[in-house]
């Protein structure tokens, strides 16, 4: 635990460094290139830049986890164009998008991990048959397909050729849940395609690592069926690399999540990334970055909880 | 609704096929073992797979049947289906001359190939070739705009469609020829990857080799530094990266694409950098290392004549990977538009500025042909690589159960 919110600190500095790498400063961006000296000034007063990078790093850490993330420069600057005070916060332009990848990443754990998990343990079960080295092929290139081909060939085939989902997903605040769903299944299907190819080979491997074990060749000697050898005996033994291969790939999830957002033009978190990528809008990009990788360790320390907790080995240390 | 239970009927139905199946079997064969052990669920996979093959056999009807809107329909699985089993032939044949021609090592090789590992070294030669000899091959520039063309993105050069059979691919929206801009994309992003994948591979091989020698203090800083990197999501960061490098690059006047080798190459070689330090330290403790520590060489010795040719082969089949995820992260940037920057021809750049066509394949099929062959020569690529990895990786670790 302390390790994780240590590593999360480090990773906050390596952010924050990276971005004051920039040249110039960011009075200077936001300006442009003919911008007056006094203006310059002005900003950089407004934005705390005159101060030194230490006492800013500690600014910019303490408002992050108040919950304030400073103002996006593209609204600064179409506020104060229009003659407004300040513009809308990082923070109010992330939460809703937040919420919206969050429910993505959710619909597409939902639909992924049960399929993955149940076909993983019936490639163990069948193992070098035809349909073994056939899901191998195909898991082996839908893992290696990039996100965005299998996203426009399932829009191809489900949006465009046979009409059954929309091929945008455009969801605002106050849809119905049926129709939140309906926009969101088509990204969701995309990492799921993507997602479960890993996880399921994970769980064929983790299986039949232990098939060689001894008590599994006992379980079988005393006449156990094969389905049931894997589900009694070799699957509570194997849930620790599954939980972590899970884990593994809910944190793939989020660095997918950008590419199909982008494709399917779902507004989440991802996709606003891109934009302020391309806009060079730091604090956004900052805070974003910050979140995923957050999001990220956050992930690979359940995992490691979760495979301690499920193995009384490491449970009861002796 | 009326879908989940169509398909909760469909499956339904093919239990008790299977199931009648069994027991037909059974009956008929006297029965004969191979019925009387079969587990229901072999049955109903067996079953399940005719499905599967009859369905795909009429789609390919289907797709060459004569009502236009249904053949338009069917279009792309008839497509795939060719090109599956076109595919296969020519693996099959590709393994077959492997295995009469060449020297004594290479016959052996290719004795007892799988089928996908032929067709991943099939491919990788043809990519090879494309990019290598793209200037000889493509008939007309990468960034040339063919004035006097109307854009038409539709393929086969049919003049009754508005084509030109000079451009078998069709142009694009500003006029140039999408075969070649296909052609040169390979030259431009497999070249690119496999370029910053070197690098990965120089920094991160070095870096690991020399922590496994040196151990101690350097060892610690540069495997917490590692874990540190390692950290952030590799897409995420390689953007917040970019941001940064598109103001520098607009400032010293270095292209883009030079800075996005080195990102791409840093955060990649973290990844390289662990497997090599694991590999150095199983080696470092050989009694060879001890001798050639004791004989007085110097550190470049120990790392490149002593270490690295007993490294080769993990080392080799992770370049593979690492060359995959690469070209997948470079595809990925270009596609969203931070990547390989215009005039260069490239495919992801390519897949975004055409995938609005897909949208009219349901009138005319062959519109989405464009975006879909970018981005199929993209996944061609990985899969033919991931196929020869995977292949190399099952014949090293033995044959396991």
């Amino acid at each position: 635990m302390a390790l994780g919110l240590l590593t999360l600190l480090i990773v906050s500095i390596v952010i924050f460094v990276a971005v004051n790498l920039l040249p110039g400063d960011f009075a200077e961006l936001i300006l442009g290139q003919g911008a007056t000296p006094e203006a310059v000034a002005k900003i950089r007063e407004d934005l705390g830049l005159d101060q030194s990078l230490v006492s800013r790093y500690f600014g910019w850490l303490g408002g992050m986890l108040t919950g304030d993330l400073g103002s996006s420069f593209a609204q600064l600057n179409f506020q104060t164009n229009l003659g407004g005070a300040g513009g809308v916060t990082v923070a109010e332009q992330i939460a809703p998008r937040f919420a919206n990848t969050m429910f993505l990443a959710t619909v597409t754990a939902i639909i992924a991990v049960p399929i993955a998990v149940t076909l993983g343990i019936l490639a163990a079960l069948y193992r070098n048959t035809v349909f073994d080295r056939a899901a191998n092929i195909l898991t082996l290139s839908s893992i290696s397909s990039p996100e965005f081909f299998m996203a426009y060939v399932l829009i191809l085939f489900l949006a465009v050729l046979n009409p059954i989902l929309p091929s945008l997903s455009n969801i605002y605040e106050g849809m119905a849940f049926s129709d939140r769903l309906e926009k969101t299944l088509l990204p969701a299907l995309t990492l799921t395609l993507v997602v479960t190819a890993h996880m399921m080979r994970m769980t064929r491997a983790a299986i039949i690592n232990l098939l060689a074990s001894p008590y599994i060749e006992m379980a079988r000697l005393k006449g156990m069926s094969p389905l049931r050898v894997i589900v009694k005996h070799a699957l509570p033994n194997a849930l620790a690399p599954i939980i972590n291969v899970i884990a593994l790939n809910l944190a793939y999830l989020i660095t997918g999540v950008v590419v199909v957002e982008v494709v399917f033009v779902y507004p989440g978190i991802g996709q606003l990334f891109v934009d302020s990528v391309k806009i060079r809008d730091i604090p956004v990009v900052q805070a974003c970055c910050l979140i995923f990788a957050a999001a990220y360790i956050l992930l690979n320390l359940t995992a490691d909880i979760l495979s301690i907790l499920s193995n009384p080995r490491l449970r009861h240390p002796k | 609704m009326s879908a989940l239970f169509n398909i909760a009927l469909g499956v339904a139905i093919i239990a008790a096929v299977a199931w009648s199946f069994r027991f037909i079997g059974q009956k008929v064969t006297g029965n004969a073992a191979r019925f009387r052990d079969m587990s229901f669920g072999v049955a109903f996979g067996y079953v399940l797979g005719l499905v599967v093959l009859l369905w795909l056999v009429w789609a390919y009807l289907q797709s060459i049947s004569s009502d236009q809107a249904t053949a338009n329909k069917f279009f792309f699985l008839g497509v795939a289906i060719k090109a599956f089993i076109l595919f296969s032939i020519l693996a099959w044949l590709f393994r077959l001359l492997g295995r009469n021609v060449g020297t004594a090592g290479t016959r052996k090789m290719f004795r007892n190939i799988p089928l996908t590992a032929s067709f991943g070294i099939l491919v990788i030669i043809f990519y090879a070739v494309l990019a290598i000899f793209a200037g000889a091959i493509a008939p007309y520039g990468q960034d040339e705009i063919i004035s006097g063309v109307a854009a038409n993105i539709i393929p086969g050069g049919d003049p009754a469609l508005g084509g030109d059979p000079a451009f078998p691919l069709g142009t694009d929206q500003i006029g140039r020829d999408i075969l070649s801009r296909l052609i040169f994309g390979a030259q431009n992003t497999v070249g690119i990857a496999f370029a910053t994948t070197l690098l990965a591979f120089f920094i991160g091989g070095s870096l690991g080799f020399l922590a496994a020698v040196v151990g101690g203090w350097l060892d610690q800083v540069l495997s917490r530094g590692v874990d540190v990197l390692m950290a952030i999501p590799s897409l995420i960061f390689a953007l917040l990266l970019m941001t940064i490098a598109s103001v520098w690059s607009a400032e010293l006047g270095i292209p883009l694409t030079f800075f996005m080798v080195l990102i791409i190459a840093v955060i990649d070689s973290t990844r390289v950098f662990r497997l090599a330090r694991a590999v150095g330290q199983n080696i470092v403790v050989m009694d060879y290392i001890e001798a050639a520590k004791l004989r007085g060489e110097g550190m470049g010795y120990l790392v490149f004549k002593e270490i690295l040719p007993n490294a080769t082969a993990p080392l080799l089949a992770e370049f593979g990977l690492r060359f995959c995820f690469v070209f997948l992260t470079i595809a990925a940037l270009s596609f969203l538009g931070v990547g390989i920057q215009p005039p260069l021809a490239d495919w992801g750049t390519m897949v975004r500025d055409l995938a609005s066509f897909i949208n009219f394949a349901q009138f005319a099929p062959l519109a989405a042909t464009a975006p879909l062959l970018a981005a199929g020569a993209i996944a061609l690529l990985t899969v033919a690589v991931n196929f020869v990895v995977d292949w190399m990786l099952h014949k090293s670790s033995g044959l396991k159960e």
